[in-house]
């Protein structure tokens, strides 16, 4: 058990936003260049809601992440060079460019894992929050999913596993208005918050650009959980400024408005967020140098031997049968 | 000297693992109540909070499990119907099984997933008698398959302490077959398949319950020719070095298989073994379900479906 650290002040909240949304920004650049394959579904405009809650998380708790999830990873600590090269499939990436964008994951620092497939990792925080309780541990692991979510049967069990066994569970519903493209009203059924009352889990809804109040009702859930009261449910009311995935720049497609957009931009975590008198050019040029030294990182990383395609596979280093005689 | 049933034998394996490693817990429906056999007393002697009754909530319990692996526990998930297996697909061959490649070797997933009671079970119709072990062979998941109640132990204590996930099928037709122990119980390798009868003339690959039909046919056929019962006892990872050695014994192969005929195991076994250009002496048999059976309930109609021993019986002298 870890002792409890010091709440981060403005200017390491800022810090941490700024460094996804360049991180970001570098991502976007790559896949554009070629050297990250397959896209990514960029965080722009949502790192409140990473930072925030990461905050308020302790070293040893835990999280699991969704498709969109690099400022999930980020936040919690992962270094940024290892998981560039893992967005670009190198061998020193976090996981050995076996992962990629949609399953980063540094179990080391409690990323349990992003998820490729929504509301996935919803059952899988309970399970860990379950071996936490059981282990005699104080770890709260929280648990990121998006608005489509709420329409996945397995997270609806997963409110009701954590409600009826009290499992220090945080539920953070990233809420950007959008599955994909469908707009969470012609989605969502009831309200976001009801689907956690109606298994009498305390819900409360937060600006999700605003990283204080993120980070601020954090706290009070992870305390709750940490206290053996059991599972909260935050809704991040956010918006991502960029299209659900970067395909979406060659498909046109048109679901949000140009004036929407721009009105959420308007409310931009980063702008809103002082980091101190002075403070916000010194950090944009410390990230600047970081990610600069990160690209650097990934782009010398060796592309993994494809003679180890199947290495990992197994635990116990089983190796299979090839595809073809030799 | 005792008669150990199966059902008692997979208790036992569940009952030696949870006494023997704390980090063991079971998840599943009625676990408690042990309504399916395999954990039976396990509540009482462990506490509710290691053999756990879940709600029916298949999917969520199911990558709770995995949630739990990832956090240090060894999960054991009971599914008391074998096509919960379908509903739970995602949660076994898209996560667990994908956690050691994707995380890049930084997670094993060490959850056993058991089905007591899989494939007919007279009358229990469509939705309740599949036996989807090629299914799971197919993805890649460990799957195992015994025959026997010493083999259902030591495969499940097995099972526990594979650091990979391992889905062990029960068979309904095995589940009240009752067997002297003469030696003590111990793990079985995963991947080690067994020999019940040896034999001159055919090979006959059977597993599970087909393995006492396998064992009948070459009893009746017994003067006229000699049949080998080779029992794989796991379906993936498959000993091919204990087939290949048979067969060069017997130079002819049958498989009975409880798998629906398209890429069923049986397929997978006669491929493997004419890919190989082992020399075969007649060309290779396999009774099978057929493609895309769905058992209908009448129990003429379940029967008429499944692999028979009239069908083995005249797989094996067409093999000659």
């Amino acid at each position: 058990m870890s002792a409890p650290t010091a709440s981060p002040g403005p200017a390491e909240l800022y810090r941490g936003m700024r460094l996804i949304r360049v991180f970001e920004e570098t991502a976007l650049c790559l896949v554009k260049s070629g050297e990250i394959v397959g896209g990514i579904h960029p965080y722009i405009g949502q790192e409140a809601v990473a930072v925030g809650v990461c905050a308020a998380l302790r070293a040893d708790d835990q999280l699991t992440s969704t498709h969109r999830g690099h400022g999930h990873v980020l936040a919690k600590g992962a270094d940024p060079g290892r998981m560039l090269a893992e967005l670009a499939g190198r061998e020193n990436g976090l996981n050995r460019g076996r992962g990629g964008s949609m399953h980063a994951a540094d179990l080391s620092l409690g990323v349990l894992g992003a998820n490729g497939i929504v509301g996935a990792g919803a059952p899988i925080a309970a399970g860990a929050a379950w071996a936490a309780v059981r282990q005699g541990l104080d770890r709260v692991v929280a648990t990121f999913f998006g608005d489509g979510a709420l329409n996945q049967g397995v997270l609806l069990e997963s409110l009701n596993l954590a409600a009826l066994w009290r499992l220090p569970v945080l539920f953070v519903c990233e809420n950007n208005g959008y599955a994909t493209t469908l707009p969470v009203e012609a989605g969502v059924a009831g309200s976001v918050l009801g689907r956690a009352a109606a298994f009498g889990i305390p819900a409360e809804a937060v600006d999700g650009m605003d990283v204080e109040a993120v980070r601020t009702a954090t706290e009070r859930a992870v305390a709750r959980a940490r206290s053996g009261a059991g599972p909260s449910f935050l809704e991040c009311r956010t918006y991502r400024f960029e299209g659900h995935h970067t395909m979406e720049r060659r498909v046109r497609v048109n679901y949000r408005t140009a004036e929407e957009v721009e009105s959420w931009r308007r409310r931009d975590p980063l702008e809103r967020c002082d980091p101190g008198a002075g403070q916000r050019a010194a950090i944009d040029r410390e990230i600047d140098q970081l990610m600069a030294e990160a690209v650097e990182f990934a782009l010398s990383g060796a592309h993994p031997d494809p003679a180890g395609a199947l290495d990992h596979l197994y635990a116990d280093g089983l190796r299979p049968r090839a595809g073809v005689l030799t | 000297m005792t008669k150990l049933s199966y059902a008692k034998a997979l208790n036992r394996a569940l009952a030696d693992e949870l006494a023997r490693d704390p980090a063991v817990c079971v998840f599943g429906e009625d676990v408690g109540a042990g309504l399916s056999g395999l954990t039976p007393g396990l509540q009482a002697r462990f506490g509710a909070h290691r053999v756990v009754d879940t709600p029916l909530s298949e999917q969520a319990f199911t990558s709770m499990a995995l949630g739990a692996a990832l956090a240090g526990l060894r999960p054991v998930v009971e599914f008391q119907i074998p096509s919960l297996l379908f509903l739970v697909f995602e949660q076994i061959a898209n996560q667990a099984h994908k956690t050691s490649l994707m995380t890049g070797g930084q997670s094993a997933a060490p959850v056993t997933y058991v089905v007591p009671g899989s494939g007919s079970r007279d009358g229990w119709a469509g939705q309740h008698s599949d036996h989807p072990y090629s299914l799971f062979a197919h993805v890649g998941v460990k799957t195992l398959l015994p025959a026997t109640p010493a083999d259902a132990y030591g495969l499940l204590v097995s099972a526990i302490r594979d650091p990979d996930p391992v889905v062990l099928f029960a068979p309904a037709g095995a589940l009240g077959v009752r067997e002297d122990v003469t030696t003590e119980l111990v793990p079985v390798p995963i991947g080690s398949a067994r020999i019940h009868r040896p034999g001159e003339d055919v090979t006959v690959v059977a597993a599970g319950h087909l393995v006492y039909d396998a064992l009948a046919v070459a009893e009746e056929l017994a003067s006229e020719i000699s049949v080998e019962v080779l029992d794989p006892r796991t379906v993936y990872p498959f000993d091919w070095a204990a087939l290949s050695a048979s067969i060069a014994r017997t130079g002819r192969l049958v498989v009975v298989d409880d798998s629906n005929r398209m890429c069923g195991l049986g397929a997978e076994v006669i491929a493997a073994v004419v890919e190989r250009g082992t020399p075969l002496r007649t060309a290779p048999r396999r009774v099978t379900r057929p493609d895309g059976a769905v058992l209908p309930f009448a129990l003429g109609l379940d029967r008429a479906l499944q692999p028979s021993r009239e069908q083995l019986r005249q797989a094996v002298r067409a093999a000659m």
